[in-house]
């Protein structure tokens, strides 16, 4: 069945060096359920913050480049990454409140040909399964439950903080008591594990200039998902993906205990649920082996 | 940002009225705790009835005059400007004297969970020990310095847009509830936290201010500075005034640049290596940017991280070699590096 949704897909750096699982699994969920994605191939890096840590009125100017080519679409552009989505939706809020800074960035935009207007969404892949596909929707389509698991759903900060970047197009979660992942969770038959840290930083952003802040955050919520009984993590954010997923070893050392534990990134865990194929999901990819997920028989 | 209009919104609570109860059934679970007396926290549960009026400083005070009179909080003006009643409500941090708590509820349930704003700071009850806030707020100099002529001529003037760039982060009470929710400031205690920052800010873009470079040369400090700053957006979240102070830490970070203050290490060479990346490939180029942040020298650390990608197939191989020219290029790539070249101001 087509769904009639047509996003503009802006796929962000990680999904296509370090994540590739992150991609297919997401173009394998949009096609099991009828969304047509289009992938911005003229994007560029949001700058992660980091660029806007340097130069934040080039990060402008890059960012707005991005969105223009989702508005040349006409569509709403879709990220999968909460720091893509953070860093276009603070380009965007930016932009549409301040017609003075709009004017500048327009002003060089106007040198390569493009205009930035303000008609297209930013939101990410998450909020478009739940607010526009619907998870009732998402439910008739599972063909392999997860009933088995306790999947404890990180959210990581760039998809609830702050709030007010959130609230129109981009789920509008309560950033102290999030639910969105806990219902997709449940709408694929999983047990939604609640912890105290599905909220919290996972200390990515720092991991080269201050190592142990990085490893305590991260090892902070992943010893308390565990403690929760949790079999696996999910998460929308493939930094925070990448943070636990390969570093559990030195977050382990820094902690003082084993820290062992499967992190999906938000697609993958839809992509188990609806049957993908396992070359789709990708669960290989991964540091920690999360192989023993994949249903028994086709694993 | 008109202050006016804004503590208009907070006290309005007309749209609450056509639309809530009168009042709501809550259980206070509350924290409790005499550092003199007590081995252990614990937690007290209080019912009350809420009405939609109710702040939550209202309900502290209910439970201290009509439950139990020896439960301690810091109160004082009642009117969002004294920045004594900070607590944290379900782990939102809270300034009790603006908040609503019916509002509370709609976001929690019926119950509210009342805790310090840092338990493990706590002397009595919501009161806690402020004193590491204190000192880390002096220690960025949180006034203007200046060679003050004692017998001026005429006013020290300020335009309207030079009093703009600081009009809100001037608005800070010293509360402490960006200080408390950041959760450098719990794992590491060098960092000066997001209210230091913003003090530092405030008072460096203030043109009659003569301490700015100085200010931007110890915010710029590894451990202690604005690089240490994980991007959580807690404190965005947490300022009862609105100031987000992360806002004003990106800002710290790039006058390191425009000033020439920053230094090149590890976080500086990240930030600018951004621009490497994307003026080559338009994306990020994973491998080369942790290369170019941390020198060669630096790689050693990162090489059982590194080995571990390779066999997840997380780095990829161009002509059989890894780390080198793998990395996807954008479409249009010649746009991008057009824009960096007309747009870019700041160098490392």
């Amino acid at each position: 069945m087509m769904s009639n949704l047509k996003y503009a897909l802006f796929t962000g750096c990680t999904a296509k060096q370090s994540t590739p699982e992150l991609l297919s699994s997401t173009l394998a969920v949009a096609e099991k359920l009828g969304i047509e994605i289009t992938i911005l191939e003229e994007a560029s890096c949001c700058g992660a913050s980091h660029l806007q840590d340097f130069d934040e009125f080039l990060a402008h100017v890059l960012n707005a480049r991005n969105i223009c080519y989702a508005e040349k679409l006409g569509m709403t552009m879709i990220t999968i990454c909460n720091t893509c989505q953070l860093n276009s939706a603070m380009t965007k809020h930016a932009l549409d409140t301040n017609p003075e800074l709009k004017a500048r960035v327009n002003e060089k935009l106007a040198e390569v040909g493009l205009e930035y207007k303000g008609t297209s969404e930013v939101k990410h892949f998450l909020y478009c399964l739940i607010d526009e596909y619907g998870l009732d929707n998402i439910k008739d389509k599972v063909k392999v439950p997860l009933s088995q698991f306790n999947i404890a759903p990180f959210y990581g900060c760039h998809n609830i903080r702050p709030s007010e970047l959130h609230h129109d197009a981009n789920g509008g979660e309560n950033p102290y008591n999030p639910t969105s992942l806990d219902q997709l969770i449940e709408a694929l038959e999983g047990r939604p594990v609640d912890y105290d840290h599905k909220n919290k930083c996972c200390g990515f952003h720092v991991e080269l200039q201050a190592n142990h802040t990085s490893e305590v955050l991260a090892g902070n919520a992943m010893v308390d998902a565990i403690d929760n009984n949790a079999d696996l993590m999910v998460t929308p954010c493939p930094l925070c993906h990448l943070k636990m997923d390969t570093y559990q070893d030195d977050i382990g050392h820094v902690i003082g205990r084993d820290v062992e534990l499967p992190v999906l990134h938000m697609p993958q865990m839809v992509a188990l649920a609806l049957g993908c194929t396992e070359e789709e999901i990708g669960l290989n990819f991964h540091v920690q082996k999360a192989t023993h997920l994949y249903p028994a028989e086709t694993a | 940002m008109s202050t006016q209009t804004e503590e208009y919104e907070v006290f309005n609570t007309d749209e609450i009225a056509s639309t809530k109860p009168d009042s709501v059934k809550v259980t206070l679970k509350t924290f409790r705790f005499n550092a003199e007396t007590d081995y252990l926290p614990y937690y007290k549960l209080y019912e009350m009835e809420v009405g939609k009026d109710e702040l939550v400083l209202d309900l502290l005070n209910r439970i201290k005059w009509e439950h139990d009179g020896s439960f301690s909080y810091r109160r004082s003006c009642r009117h969002g400007i004294c920045g004594a009643c900070g607590i944290k409500v379900n782990g939102k941090a809270t300034l009790a004297c603006k908040q609503n708590a019916l509002e509370l509820v709609e976001l929690f349930g019926n119950e509210l969970i009342i805790e310090p704003q840092s338990k493990k700071r706590a002397v009595k009850d919501m009161i806690i020990d402020k004193k590491d806030f204190w000192d880390k707020h002096a220690e960025v100099k949180p006034y203007v310095v200046a060679e003050i002529d004692p017998h001026p001529e005429h006013e020290t003037k300020q335009s309207i847009e030079e009093f703009n760039k600081f009009l809100d982060s001037d608005l800070c009470i010293q509360c402490g509830n960006c200080h408390y929710a950041c959760p450098v400031v719990e794992v590491n205690e060098d960092y000066l936290g997001p209210a230091a920052f913003n003090a530092a800010y405030r008072f460096t873009v203030d043109t009659r201010d003569e301490a700015g470079e100085e200010r931007l040369q110890l915010t710029a400090q590894m451990g202690q500075g604005v690089w240490d700053c994980v991007k959580c957006f807690e404190c965005a979240e947490a300022c009862p005034k609105e100031i987000n102070p992360i806002e004003k830490i990106t800002k710290l970070h790039n006058m390191q640049f425009e000033q020439g203050v920053a230094v090149s290490n590890v976080a500086t060479r990240h930030a600018e290596g951004f621009v490497r990346s994307i003026k080559k490939h338009g994306f990020l180029d994973e491998a080369d940017i942790v290369i170019y942040s941390e020198g060669y020298l630096g790689m050693y650390k990162h090489l059982k991280t590194a080995i571990k990608m390779l066999k997840a197939g997380k780095i990829h191989f161009s002509d059989s070699l890894p780390f080198v020219d793998n990395v996807p290029k954008s479409k249009n790539l010649d746009e991008i590096q057009k824009l960096i070249e007309i747009s870019m101001t700041n160098k490392l």
